[in-house]
């Protein structure tokens, strides 16, 4: 009975007349095999984009594809890429982080001054600024889950909380890397270089990050709560899921990525100052967004924001290489958010 | 008295079994209103029954003290004869009773596998799943892909598609087949045809028909009179806060139950 292509009646979520029944296959247009496509890989998208940006710049400028403005682009994108992917978990649960910045700067202000002004021994300074950052974390998600607050009114109250902090802990002074224990810029060094390609160890603390969470997400039980809490809070309740849990240890989570962010950014600056870190927070989300995961929550893969933080990286590369001015990248990169932002809007109607 | 449990006709499973799942006397208050005045429900093996009344007639409230949702006043509840007390759809769950909400409780971005064992997930033996927290997606697969066979829904192309790329009706059919899946003891299933067209309404009656003739016994709750007089094996008529009365579709006719349901008739002995 289900093969009638007559088959109708109105869904529950789809209110189109002309509902498929039960078995039904349909013919497709080119343009919704596209969305189709994008729908279930959505990581295509953002990784077309990325090919297209490389070959073009790549034609733009003969310097673009040598090995040391590649490293260089890498190193650039590496802090980004790794607050990003603490924010990636916490848009894929519906929800949103402004506080990132604040987290990390203030976390590398805290193991700074720790090391510096109170000469705790550089490892146990590094340690105490990973858990501090941590506790900010679930600290908004302690705010989100118990007082069930917006995650944007909430981690923007902690955004000027953190940064106000941060100015008191440090009074505005930045501390030079050669005054801190060595294990703090660490991970600006080198760790191997391929003919000018060089890798930083901060780069390598990185990837191992997406690695890591790449796994937890597709591969634990954590990682599909994690997804059915941002699709549907509601239902991921009542299919037994301790939605209030998973929430409280992405914003935990997340914040541990954040310090360990501010660790790796320590490194690529030689130096901890408190002034730096507000873009951190718009170009996060840029590159999460870049990246092809919904601001809507429960659809996403970490893989894409790496693949979103390389767009940025190589457009602001490219961009400067072509000889185009500074202040135009900002417009460049805000277009390619208005874009991806409207094809994640338009994949997200797809029908089978 | 037959020992095998397939199908009983409603006069042999009331008179020689005991209720599976039993309401005596639930009182649901919210305030100076009372949403319950007397739940009482009895469900025995082997029989679909529906659960039909007027809005505010108190089924609702009925239905999530049955199944967790919400904690009555008071008022016993007795699954198997024992008294249980649930204090969240978790703990129901657990003890064996799986419902089915309107709202469907499937996560739309996860594929039908994921949605099967949401909240269950399997995870591998050994060290890959006690450190690596690895789930068995294999094995879960698998496994979704038998009990959607079970219940001839081996239609479906794909496992792993998103449920989201589903109609209504293959929607419903997901939720289903997870509660006859894992419900043990008895199935709820709350307006499951309500947003559905006729063909793929008719297709979920025999789902539930299905469940029950696999020995879950089944508690539907539907404003579709249609419907329930063409699953249902009892009717249980709520009515003001109580069971009015308890009928079967043999007995009395679409339009005598509306009026029971409307307070137009005297409600007549209940048939168990």
């Amino acid at each position: 009975m289900a093969n009638d292509p007559t088959s109708g009646g109105a869904t529950a979520t789809a209110p189109t007349p002309d509902a498929p029944g039960f078995d039904e296959r349909r013919t497709a247009t080119p343009l919704q095999r596209i969305q189709q496509l994008l729908h279930a890989q959505p990581i295509l998208g953002p990784l077309a984009v990325l090919v297209i940006a490389i070959i073009a710049f790549s034609l733009v400028s003969g310097r673009f594809l040598s090995t040391a403005n590649l490293g260089l682009v890498l190193a650039q994108v590496t802090v980004i890429a790794a607050l990003a992917l603490g924010q990636t978990l916490v848009i894929l649960t519906a929800g949103i982080d402004l506080s990132v910045g604040a987290i990390a700067v203030f976390s590398s202000i805290l193991m700074a001054n720790t090391a510096t002004k109170l000469g705790v021994p550089g490892p146990l300074a590094l340690i105490l600024g990973l858990v501090l950052g941590t506790a900010m974390g679930a600290f908004n998600g302690f705010l989100v889950t118990r007082f069930k607050l917006p995650p944007f009114i909430v981690t923007l109250g902690t955004l000027s909380i953190f940064f106000s902090l941060n100015s008191v802990v440090s009074r505005s002074e930045t501390i030079r890397g050669a005054d801190m224990p060595t294990i703090m810029t660490a991970l600006g060094d080198n760790a191997f270089s391929l003919g000018g390609f060089r890798v930083t160890w901060g780069s390598i603390v990185m990837l191992a990050m997406f690695a890591f969470f790449f796994y937890a997400l597709g591969n634990t039980a954590w990682g599909k709560h994690v997804y059915a809490t941002g699709d549907d809070i509601e239902a991921a309740r009542l299919a037994g899921i301790r939605t209030d849990r998973v929430l409280l240890s992405v914003y935990t989570v997340a914040g541990l990525i954040y310090a360990i962010g501010a660790w790796i950014l320590m490194g690529r600056l030689a130096s901890a100052s408190p002034n730096v870190g507000i873009e951190y927070n718009l170009d996060s989300i840029t590159a999460v967004v870049l990246g092809g995961t919904s601001l809507f929550g429960g659809r996403g893969l970490v893989l894409g924001t790496l693949v979103g933080a390389l767009i940025v990286g190589v457009f602001r590369n490219g961009l400067a290489l072509g000889g185009v001015d500074v202040v135009w990248q900002g417009t460049a990169i805000g277009l390619l958010v208005l874009v991806a932002v409207a094809i994640d809007q338009w994949i997200r109607k797809v029908r089978a | 008295m037959t020992t095998d449990d397939a199908l009983f006709t409603a006069e042999e499973t009331t008179a020689m079994r005991e209720p599976v799942l039993q309401a005596r006397g639930i009182v649901k208050r919210y305030g100076p209103v009372t949403a319950l005045a007397s739940g009482d429900l009895e469900l025995y093996p082997g029989e679909i029954l529906a659960v039909i009344g007027d809005n505010g007639a108190g089924k609702t409230s009925l239905i999530k003290a049955l199944c967790g949702a919400i904690i009555p006043d008071s008022g016993e509840i007795l699954l198997d004869g024992q008294q249980v007390r649930f204090r969240n759809p978790m703990e129901a769950r657990l003890a064996g009773i799986e419902t089915v909400y309107q709202s469907l409780a499937v996560a739309p971005g996860l594929d039908i596998a994921d949605n099967l064992f949401l909240g269950r997930e399997e995870r591998k033996s050994g060290v890959l799943g006690s450190v690596f927290r690895m789930l068995d997606k294999k094995h879960m697969r698998s496994e979704a892909r038998r009990h959607m066979s079970e219940l001839g829904i081996a239609t479906l192309q794909n496992i792993g598609q998103a449920v989201e790329s589903l109609s209504g009706g293959q929607r419903q059919a997901v939720a289903v087949a997870r509660s006859a899946a894992f419900g043990s003891k008895v199935v709820i299933l709350d307006e499951p045809t309500a947003a559905l067209g006729v063909k793929e309404g008719q297709r979920v009656l025999q789902l539930i028909r299905d469940v029950r003739d696999r020995g879950l016994p089944v508690i539907l709750i539907s404003h579709n009179m249609p419907h329930v007089f063409e699953v249902a094996d009892r009717i249980h008529i709520q009515r003001l806060g109580r069971r009015a009365t308890v009928i079967t579709p043999q007995s009395h006719t679409m339009s005598e139950a509306v009026a029971i349901m409307t307070g137009a008739a005297e409600p007549p002995p209940p048939v168990a």
